[in-house]
C-alpha cells in the first residue's frame, strides 16, 4: 500500500476521534510563502510527492491562479501527523492570498480553530497579515507563527546571527502587538506567541527545514548551527534533521485546540440560538450523535460532480443518502455523496462526523454561509461577514445574443462559488451588472466566465459602487400615503460611527426581530438613548430604523411594510440610487387610518418611501466613495515617477520608509481613480515595483465633485440630471 | 367664471337598477360623469348604467381617484358627477374628495345609495343597531399579516355586538372561504379565543341581487360552501335576541339550536 492510501486509511479512522482533529488555515500576506509552505506540508504528511512540493501547488488548482500567482480559491486537504506516539488528522483549510478576496477568507476561517500566521522574515509585518489575522480572532481563531524565508536573511541579506535574531524578535513583537489589539477578551494572555513554548517556528518553505524552542532543546541544533548549514549551502542536511512539516505539524497539535475544545467558545460567536436546544448543546460539544449542523464555506462548480458544497460539520454527522434542511428553503434535500479532502482527492466516505471538513454533493441550493441541518427549524449561522462590500461593477454582455442563456446560467454559477461577486439586472435596460470587490477581482472572473463556462463575453469599462449618506440632522418630514388616509412621519441624521463600526464587524445581530434584547443592549452600551435603542425594528447596511412613537394604534401591524420601504431606499437613496450608509431614521408619528384594507403595501410602503427620501434631501445628502489603501515598493531613483502617478490619482501619501536601497510608500486613493493603475505603474517604472491595494472602506467625495459625480451616476442610469428636491416627496 | 359642483351618486350594490331616481336624474345632467369602481363594484358591467343615466361614463383608476385632481378639476367649472358603488360617503377617499372641492370653492352634493352596512344585516334579520365597528379583510403579502380585524371582532363580541367582515377587492376578489380561513390563522396566531369551533358566523353574498345567497352557520361547515359569484361579506353576530336568533335560524339556515 503506498503512503497516500495508508494515510487515506488512517484518516478515516481519526475522523472519529475528536481530540486528535486539527482543523486549521494559514493566513499571510501575498508572496509571503503561503502556498509554498501548504505544499510542502501535504508533501511531508505523504499527500504529494517530496520532490513535486513546491512545483505540484496541490492547494492552488485553479488554472488561471497559477498563472497569475495568486490563491483564488479555498480548497481543503487532510493529513495524519504522528506527535508524541499518537496520530492525528489535520484538515487544511487553503485561504486566498490576496485581499481582493476578502470574502474568500472569513468563509474559509469559520471552518478553522486556528490559523498559522506566515510572515517573511525578509519583508516583516505586512497590511494583509493584520487584515486576515484580524478577521481569524474576530471568529476565535487561535494564530501560531512561522518566520518564513530565514534562508534568505542569510544568503541575500548576510545579516550575521546577532542581526538575524534581532530581526525575529521585532516580528514576534510586532505579531504580538496585533494579537493583543484584537484578542477576544478571554484569551488576552493565553494566545500570545511565544519562543520558548514552540508557538512561533522559524524556517524556509523553500527548502523544507523549519525550527522551534522545543526542537532545539530536543536536538541540540542551535540558532548558530542553522546559520552556519545556510551559510554553507547545506540545507539538505538541514531538511533532513528538521523537516518543516514536523516542527509546524508539531506545533499545530501542540498549541491549536481541536474541534471539541474549540466549539465551546466558538459556537457563541457563530451561531445566536439557544445554547440549551438540542441543537445547541451538541454542536457545544461538537457531539457526533446530535442534530447534523453543518456550514457551508465554499461552493465549487465541479465538471463532473456539479455543485459541490464544502463546509465544516459542527455537530451530528452527514450521510449519503440523507435528507437535509438548508436554510431558507422550504424543501428537503437529499445527500448524494459525501467525501473528505485529501489534495486535489475526494474520498467517497459514507459519512463525515461533527469536528470535520466535508465535500457534499446533492444540496442543490447551498451557497456559501448557508446552513444544513437535519433540523426542520434550526436557527442559521450568523452570515458571515465580509471584510468590505463589492466597489466596483461591470456591465456584462454575450458576445453572441444566443448566448444568452448559457450566460445567465454562468453568473448563478459564479455568484454561487464566491458570494462576494453580485449579479443585478438594470430594470430598465434588462444589461446584467456584475459587482466585486476590484478591478482585478473582476477580470479575474471574467476569465473564469470564458474559460470555466465557456461563454464568451465583452465587459464595460468598470465604475464605482458609490454610497450616500447624510451630513446633519433633518426637520421632520412627513410623508403621505397615495389615498393620503395616512401620514408618516420621519427624522434623518447620521448614525453614530461607533454603531456604523458595530453594524459592520457584525457585533449586532440582524435578525433584529429574534434578538431584540440583544440588539438594544448592545446599541444602549455603544451610546444610544435609551427609547431610541429600544425602537429599533431594523437594521440594514450600516443603517438603522427606530420608532420613537408612544401608543399609535395598528403601527406595530404596519412594522413589516415600514421595514420593506426602510430597505429599499437602503438599496437605492434619493441622491444617485447607489446604497445608503450610515444614517439613523426616526419614525417620530404616524396617523393611521382605522381600517386595515386603507393602509396596506400599496399605501405605507410608499408613504414611508417618501418620508424617508424627503427627510433625506433636507438633511444635506452626500455621495461617499470607495477608498483604497496602497502598499508601494520601488528603488529610491524611481520615487518620483511613482509619486507623479499617485498625484494624478488624487491619492494621499500616509507615509514613506526606506528600506535598503527601496522606498516603502503607503499612501491611500480613491477606487475610482485607480483603474489602470497596474499598467501605468509598471510602464512607469520600467516594472521595477512592487505593489498592492486594500480597500478601506468608503470617505466623502470631495465637494467640488459631488454635483458632477452624482449627474454622471444618474445620466448611466437613466435618471434626470439632478436628484428631486424635498417637495417632490411631499405627495 | 360659471360655478362647478361636484355631486357623489351611489349606485347601490348589484345592477343598474339599485340607483336611486334622484341619482339617475342628478347623473343624467352633469356635463360629465366618473364612476370608480375599486372601493366597491356591481354586479353588471357599467354599460348598463351608462344605458340607465343616458350619458357616457369615464371609469377612473384608484391612482385617479386617489389622486383627485381629474375630478376637481373637471369640477371647476363645470357640473361634474362621481358614480361610486354602495353609499358614497362610506369611503375615507370620498370624503376626502369632497373636502377638497369645498377649500377649492365647488358646491357638492351627496345621493345616498343602498349599501351593504345596512343591507347585510337585512338579509341576515339582524338589528342593525346592534352592529359595532365594521373590518375589511386584506390578503397577507409575505410576511405582511394584518391582524386588526381580528381585534375589532374581539371588541366587538366583547360588548356584545356584531361584526360586518368586508372582504378585499383589491388585485383578487376574496371569496368568504376566504375569509373564513383567514380569520381561522388569525386565531392561531393571536390565540384570543373568539373564532372557534362554535364561533357562529354568517355569509351574504350578492346583496341586493335576485338570488342572494344568505347562510349561517359554523365555520366548518361553511367552508365546504360554494357561495357563488361575488361579491361576498362576512357577519360575526355577537349577543343574539330572540327575535335575532329565530331569523338566522328562517333566514339564513343557522343550526336550531341558537335558539336555545
Ligand atoms: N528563499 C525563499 N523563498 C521562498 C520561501 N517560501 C516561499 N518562497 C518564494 O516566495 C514566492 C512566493 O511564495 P508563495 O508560496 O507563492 O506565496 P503566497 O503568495 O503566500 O502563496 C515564491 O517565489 C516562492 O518560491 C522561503 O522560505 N525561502
Amino acid at each position: 500500500m503506498g503512503r497516500k492510501e495508508e494515510n487515506v486509511r488512517k484518516a478515516e479512522k481519526l475522523r472519529k476521534q475528536l481530540d486528535r482533529i486539527r482543523n486549521i488555515g494559514v493566513i499571510a500576506h501575498i508572496d509571503h510563502g503561503k502556498t509554498t509552505f501548504s505544499d510542502n506540508l501535504l508533501a511531508g504528511a505523504g499527500m504529494i510527492s517530496e520532490e513535486l512540493a513546491g512545483e505540484q501547488l496541490a492547494l492552488d488548482y485553479d488554472e488561471q491562479e497559477q498563472a497569475r500567482g495568486i490563491t483564488i480559491n479555498a480548497a481543503a486537504a487532510s493529513m495524519v501527523h504522528e506527535y508524541e506516539g499518537k496520530e492525528y488528522l489535520i484538515n487544511l483549510i487553503d485561504t486566498p492570498g490576496h485581499v481582493d478576496f476578502g470574502g474568500d477568507v472569513t468563509r474559509a476561517m469559520r471552518a478553522v480553530d486556528g490559523g498559522i500566521v506566515v510572515v517573511c522574515a525578509v519583508e516583516g509585518v505586512m497590511p494583509q497579515t493584520e487584515t486576515v489575522l484580524r478577521q481569524a480572532l474576530r471568529e476565535k481563531v487561535k494564530p501560531v507563527l512561522l518566520i518564513n524565508k530565514v534562508d534568505r536573511l542569510i544568503n541575500e541579506l548576510k545579516l550575521n546571527a546577532e542581526e538575524m535574531q534581532q530581526r525575529f524578535i521585532k516580528i514576534i513583537g510586532e505579531v504580538n502587538k496585533l494579537i493583543r489589539k484584537m484578542v477576544p477578551e478571554e484569551f488576552k494572555d493565553e494566545w500570545k506567541v511565544k519562543v520558548e513554548d514552540g508557538s512561533v517556528i522559524f524556517g524556509s518553505s523553500l527548502h523544507n527545514w523549519a525550527i522551534s524552542k522545543p526542537y532545539m532543546d530536543k536536538t541540540g541544533i542551535t540558532f548558530k548551527d542553522i546559520y552556519d548549514y545556510c551559510k554553507n549551502n547545506d540545507e539538505k542536511t538541514l531538511a533532513k534533521k528538521l523537516p518543516m512539516y514536523k516542527t509546524a505539524l508539531d506545533m499545530v497539535i501542540d498549541h491549536l485546540p481541536s474541534p471539541k475544545e474549540a466549539q465551546k467558545y466558538r459556537i457563541p460567536v457563530i451561531w445566536k440560538g439557544d445554547p440549551e436546544s438540542p441543537v445547541g448543546k451538541a454542536m457545544l460539544e461538537c457531539n457526533s450523535k446530535g442534530p447534523l449542523a453543518m456550514m457551508v464555506t465554499k461552493i465549487i462548480i465541479d465538471p463532473h460532480a456539479g455543485e459541490i458544497a464544502f463546509g465544516r460539520v459542527y455537530s451530528g454527522e452527514i450521510r449519503e443518502g440523507q435528507e437535509v434542511y438548508i436554510s431558507g428553503m422550504p424543501k428537503k434535500y437529499r445527500v448524494q455523496q459525501v467525501a473528505i479532502m485529501v489534495g486535489n482527492d475526494r474520498i467517497t466516505v459514507k459519512e463525515v462526523e461533527a469536528g470535520n471538513i466535508a465535500a457534499v454533493t446533492g444540496l442543490k441550493d447551498a451557497i456559501a454561509g448557508s446552513t444544513v441541518t437535519s433540523e426542520p427549524d434550526m436557527e442559521s449561522f450568523e452570515s458571515i461577514k465580509y471584510i468590505s462590500d463589492p466597489v466596483v461593477t461591470v456591465r456584462v454582455e454575450a458576445k453572441r445574443p444566443s448566448d444568452l442563456p448559457k450566460l445567465v446560467k454562468a453568473l448563478r454559477n459564479i455568484s454561487k462559488s464566491d458570494p462576494s461577486i453580485v449579479v443585478s439586472i438594470n430594470q430598465e435596460s434588462g444589461e446584467y451588472l456584475m459587482s466585486g470587490m476590484g478591478e482585478l477581482h473582476l477580470e479575474i472572473t471574467e476569465y473564469r466566465i470564458k474559460n470555466e463556462q465557456g461563454v464568451d463575453i465583452v465587459t464595460s469599462e468598470p465604475t464605482v459602487i458609490y454610497r450616500e449618506t447624510v451630513e446633519k440632522k433633518s426637520p421632520k418630514f412627513e410623508g403621505k400615503s397615495p389615498n393620503k388616509h395616512n401620514y408618516l412621519y420621519v427624522e434623518v441624521e447620521p448614525l453614530d460611527e461607533k454603531i456604523v463600526k458595530a453594524i459592520q464587524e457584525g457585533q449586532i445581530p440582524e435578525n433584529v426581530k429574534k434578538h431584540a434584547k440583544e440588539v438594544t443592549k448592545t446599541l444602549q452600551d455603544l451610546g444610544m438613548d435609551r427609547v431610541e435603542a429600544k425602537g429599533v425594528f431594523a437594521i440594514k447596511g450600516p443603517n438603522i430604523i427606530t420608532d420613537v412613537t408612544k401608543g399609535i394604534q395598528h403601527l406595530f401591524e404596519t412594522k413589516e411594510l415600514l421595514k420593506q420601504a426602510f430597505e429599499e431606499v437602503i438599496d437605492s437613496g434619493p441622491k444617485a440610487n447607489e446604497p445608503v450608509m450610515g444614517v439613523k431614521i426616526r419614525l417620530v408619528d404616524a396617523k393611521l387610518h382605522e381600517d386595515a384594507i386603507h393602509r396596506g403595501p400599496a399605501q405605507i410602503i410608499p408613504a414611508m418611501r417618501n418620508a424617508i427620501y424627503g427627510a433625506m434631501t433636507l438633511a444635506k445628502p452626500k455621495l461617499l466613495e470607495p477608498m483604497q489603501k496602497i502598499f508601494i515598493s520601488v528603488p529610491h531613483e524611481l520615487m518620483g515617477e511613482v509619486s507623479k502617478e499617485l498625484q494624478q490619482r488624487r491619492a494621499t501619501i500616509l507615509d514613506i520608509k526606506s528600506e535598503g536601497d527601496m522606498s516603502i510608500i503607503h499612501g491611500k486613493a480613491p477606487v475610482a481613480e485607480m483603474f489602470g493603475f497596474a499598467s501605468a505603474i509598471r510602464s512607469a517604472t520600467g516594472g521595477k515595483v512592487l505593489w498592492n491595494t486594500e480597500n478601506m472602506g468608503f470617505e466623502p467625495l470631495p465637494d467640488f465633485l459631488q454635483e458632477e459625480v452624482t449627474a454622471k451616476i444618474r445620466e448611466r442610469k437613466g435618471l434626470k440630471p439632478e436628484p428631486w428636491g424635498a417637495d417632490h416627496y411631499m405627495g | 367664471m360659471a360655478m362647478g359642483e361636484l355631486i357623489f351618486v351611489g349606485l347601490g350594490l348589484w345592477s343598474e337598477k339599485d340607483i336611486t331616481i334622484a341619482g339617475k336624474e342628478a347623473a343624467g345632467t352633469c356635463d360629465k360623469v366618473f364612476a370608480e369602481f375599486y372601493t366597491s363594484m356591481l354586479g353588471v358591467p357599467e354599460e348598463k348604467i351608462e344605458e340607465v343615466i343616458g350619458r357616457p361614463i369615464e371609469v377612473l383608476s384608484r391612482e385617479e381617484v386617489e389622486d383627485g385632481n381629474a375630478i376637481l378639476d373637471e369640477a371647476a367649472d363645470k357640473k361634474v358627477c362621481l358614480l361610486t358603488g354602495g353609499d358614497p360617503m362610506t369611503a375615507t377617499t370620498h370624503i376626502d374628495l369632497c373636502l377638497r372641492a369645498i377649500e377649492r370653492g365647488i358646491d357638492t352634493k351627496v345621493v345616498h345609495g343602498i349599501s351593504i352596512m345596512t343591507a347585510s344585516a337585512g338579509l341576515l334579520g339582524l338589528q342593525s343597531y346592534k352592529f359595532g365597528r365594521t373590518t375589511t379583510l386584506a390578503f397577507p403579502e409575505g410576511d405582511y399579516f394584518p391582524t386588526s380585524p381580528y381585534g375589532v371582532i374581539k371588541e366587538n363580541m366583547e360588548r356584545g355586538l356584531h361584526t360586518l367582515v368586508l372582504l378585499d377587492i383589491g388585485k383578487k376578489l376574496m371569496t368568504a372561504n376566504e375569509g373564513i380561513e383567514l380569520l381561522m390563522e388569525m386565531e392561531e396566531r393571536e390565540r384570543g379565543g373568539v373564532i372557534g369551533k362554535k364561533t357562529l358566523m354568517a355569509v351574504v353574498a350578492r346583496a341586493s341581487s335576485p338570488s342572494p345567497s344568505v347562510r349561517a352557520g359554523y365555520p366548518d361547515e361553511l367552508l365546504k360552501e360554494n357561495f357563488g359569484p361575488p361579491l361576498h361579506c362576512i357577519v360575526v353576530p355577537g349577543k343574539l335576541h330572540f327575535m335575532e336568533a329565530k331569523a338566522l335560524v328562517m333566514l339564513a339556515d343557522a343550526p336550531e339550536e341558537i335558539m336555545k
